[in-house]
């Protein structure tokens, strides 16, 4: 009983933090139409930041700084947005495609980074010991009590992206994404409006981030990949519904719930064929994003424009 | 002086050659069809690794298996853009670019399952340097910047002299005007895919053949080869073949002590060069040395 608890805790915690990044990437994608292909950077950035600040002394790695969560995850939101800053005001005044490729540049100057400035952040090493709220209640309460705070979190962060999608600056956004000239034209300032995006969903990045680091109470340079970081919040999105972010949401639980599923299936493969199924697993992720892109390209929920959402 | 030469000019130019290959069909696929290819890694991973199969099953040389690279990635490419990328060709062209994120998934994937993720080398016999006056250079490395310098030749003859590449530059340059002018577009972008596909084909088997393969070689190169078109101008073929060895050669001088013997910028920042000469570029000339469409 006790372990099953433990596992729906876990899966939920997760799902709730994958819902956040994803509605990140709403405020830059689905709102905005703003490509950031380097989700992964921005994470890692909120993840080392609160890591550095909670995490107990330690001679291999800066911190030992004491800093309570509450303070520590805001501070991971705003570094990732202070990473998003100069390279969002250089790329974004020019075409779509050049914040995608300057995103994929972002996320590999933080892993290199990470891995080479030990004494920053461990280096290989990594950051051990990140205490987790409300881990001093036990197991399995503790575990519950985190997920309930991960979830209101959640809750918070949905409410101010609903807040910005139904406020004049959200209709700008959709206005920009939709026809430049057009917002141009009254009087709007693109490329202000869309860093300001940037930013915001940069920030949301790093707050997911901090809260994936106190979860799994360790970072280092391949705890976060590519694949599960960058690539799943994209197809949680497209799947879900970009513009819409009841849509990300749902698309962030329902692609997490798969994705958790298929992993425990092939989970039961003996040794070498479990490996081989987890590549199959990623070759069919890479295809649904297919079928979806091509069937159903407004997702699960799509964006309802004219109303404001609900 | 010499030193100079043997570790840091002559590996920029054989990186700067791989470089220069994939980069060249990026930018002929962003000309002709106006979207950023994110599979263009792995379709040169693809490639490596079909070209090592084919040398380590039939005993042939990494030279000889360079056509069985390129059979994979031909159709490979062209099976994406049938399936996934020509139903999508009328919107947005962001659209495009996620789904070839996600053909690159789906390519890395199918690597990681034929092959595993350890790294492997191409058989290839231990040969000491061939020396000239005290510059060494080893004979594969003169055959990369050889090989690569018969591709661009080739390229050129194709885009300059044949009816083809001309309707492709024509696409390049104003698409609604080709197509009123009775270029048969769907040929040009399948010659198109043909080749980027040979050329990020030979980039693979020069990359593998120049260090090791691993399914994240391409991914690794991708950047680089994004900032090299950037530089030479996106879209302009010429351009991104020189983008390229002018990065190649950066990246392997940033190492060069040039100041009381300490690295310019230590050997573990290598890959972070291109992100810097892309971020330059963006700065200072987004349209690039040689006037590509901004």
């Amino acid at each position: 009983m006790e372990q099953a608890l433990l596992y729906a805790a876990t899966l939920g915690t997760l799902a709730c933090i994958y819902a956040v990044l994803t509605l990140g990437l709403n405020l830059q994608w689905g709102l905005t139409g703003l490509m950031n292909f380097g989700g992964l950077g921005f994470v890692a950035v909120g993840a080392y930041t609160a890591a550095l600040l909670t995490a107990a002394p330690s001679a291999t790695h800066v911190g030992g700084f004491g800093v309570p969560w509450w303070l520590a995850w805001p501070a991971a939101g705003l570094a990732a947005a202070l990473l998003a800053l100069p390279v969002g005001a250089i790329a974004l005044r020019l075409r779509a495609d050049y914040l995608a490729i300057a995103t994929i540049g972002i996320a590999e100057i933080v892993r290199l980074v990470a891995r080479n400035e030990d004494w920053l952040t461990g280096g290989p090493l990594g950051v051990t010991a990140i205490p987790r709220p409300f881990e001093s209640l036990g197991t399995p309460t503790g575990q519950v009590a985190f997920l309930l705070l991960v979830g209101a979190v959640l809750a918070v962060l949905f409410a101010a992206a609903q807040a910005t999608a139904n406020s004049p600056f959200g209709r700008a956004l959709r206005a920009v994404r939709d026809d430049e000239e057009a917002a141009k034209a009254a009087g709007k300032n693109p490329a202000r409006l869309r860093l300001h995006a940037f930013l915001l969903g940069a920030g949301f990045m790093g707050l997911g981030g901090a809260m994936m680091t106190a979860f799994f109470k360790f970072i280092g340079p391949d705890a976060l990949e590519p694949v599960t970081v960058t690539f799943l919040v994209w197809v949680m999105l497209i799947a879900g519904g970009s513009g819409n972010n009841w849509g990300a949401v749902a698309g962030a639980f329902a692609v997490w719930v798969v994705w958790a599923a298929t992993d425990w299936l092939a989970a039961q493969l003996p040794g070498e064929a479990a490996t081989r199924a987890a590549y199959i697993r990623l070759f069919l992720i890479g295809l649904a994003l297919q079928a979806i892109l091509l069937a159903r390209p407004q997702g699960l929920i799509g964006e309802r424009i004219g109303s404001p959402q609900r | 002086m010499l030193a100079f030469v043997n570790f840091y000019l002559l590996p920029g130019l054989v990186l700067g050659a791989i470089y220069a290959l994939s980069a060249t069909g990026l930018s002929l696929i962003y000309g002709v069809m106006r979207f950023a290819h994110f599979a263009h890694g792995d379709l040169l991973a693809l490639g490596a690794y079909c070209a090592f199969a084919a040398s380590t099953s039939l005993g042939i040389s990494v030279w000889a298996s360079i056509p069985f690279a390129a059979a994979a990635t031909i159709p490979a490419a062209l099976v994406a853009d049938a399936l996934f990328y020509a139903p999508l060709r009328r919107s947005l062209p962001a659209v495009l670019l996620i789904s070839s994120f996600g053909v690159a998934l789906m390519l890395r994937a199918l690597i990681y399952f034929f092959f595993g993720p350890t790294p492997v080398t191409f058989p290839r016999p231990i040969v000491p340097p061939l020396v000239f006056e005290g510059v060494r250079i080893q004979a594969r490395h003169i055959w990369i910047i050889l090989g690569a310098a018969l591709c661009a030749f080739m390229l050129h003859l194709i885009l300059s002299r044949t009816r083809a590449g001309r309707a492709m530059r024509a696409m390049s340059d104003d698409p609604d005007l080709a197509r009123i002018s009775g270029v048969a577009t769907a040929a040009v972008i399948r010659l198109t895919w043909i080749i980027a596909a040979v050329l990020v084909a030979v980039a693979g088997v020069f990359l593998g053949l120049d260090t090791q393969l691993q399914p994240v070689m391409g991914f690794n190169v991708l950047l680089a080869s994004f900032a090299a078109a950037i530089l030479g101008g996106i879209g302009r073929p010429w351009g991104a073949a020189f983008g390229g060895v002018i990065l190649g050669l950066a990246e392997e001088c940033s190492t060069y002590p040039l100041v009381d013997g300490a690295p310019l910028l230590q050997p573990t920042y290598k890959s972070a060069v291109a992100f810097v000469v892309l971020i330059a570029t963006l700065l200072l000339r987004p349209q690039g040395l040689f006037r590509g469409m901004i």
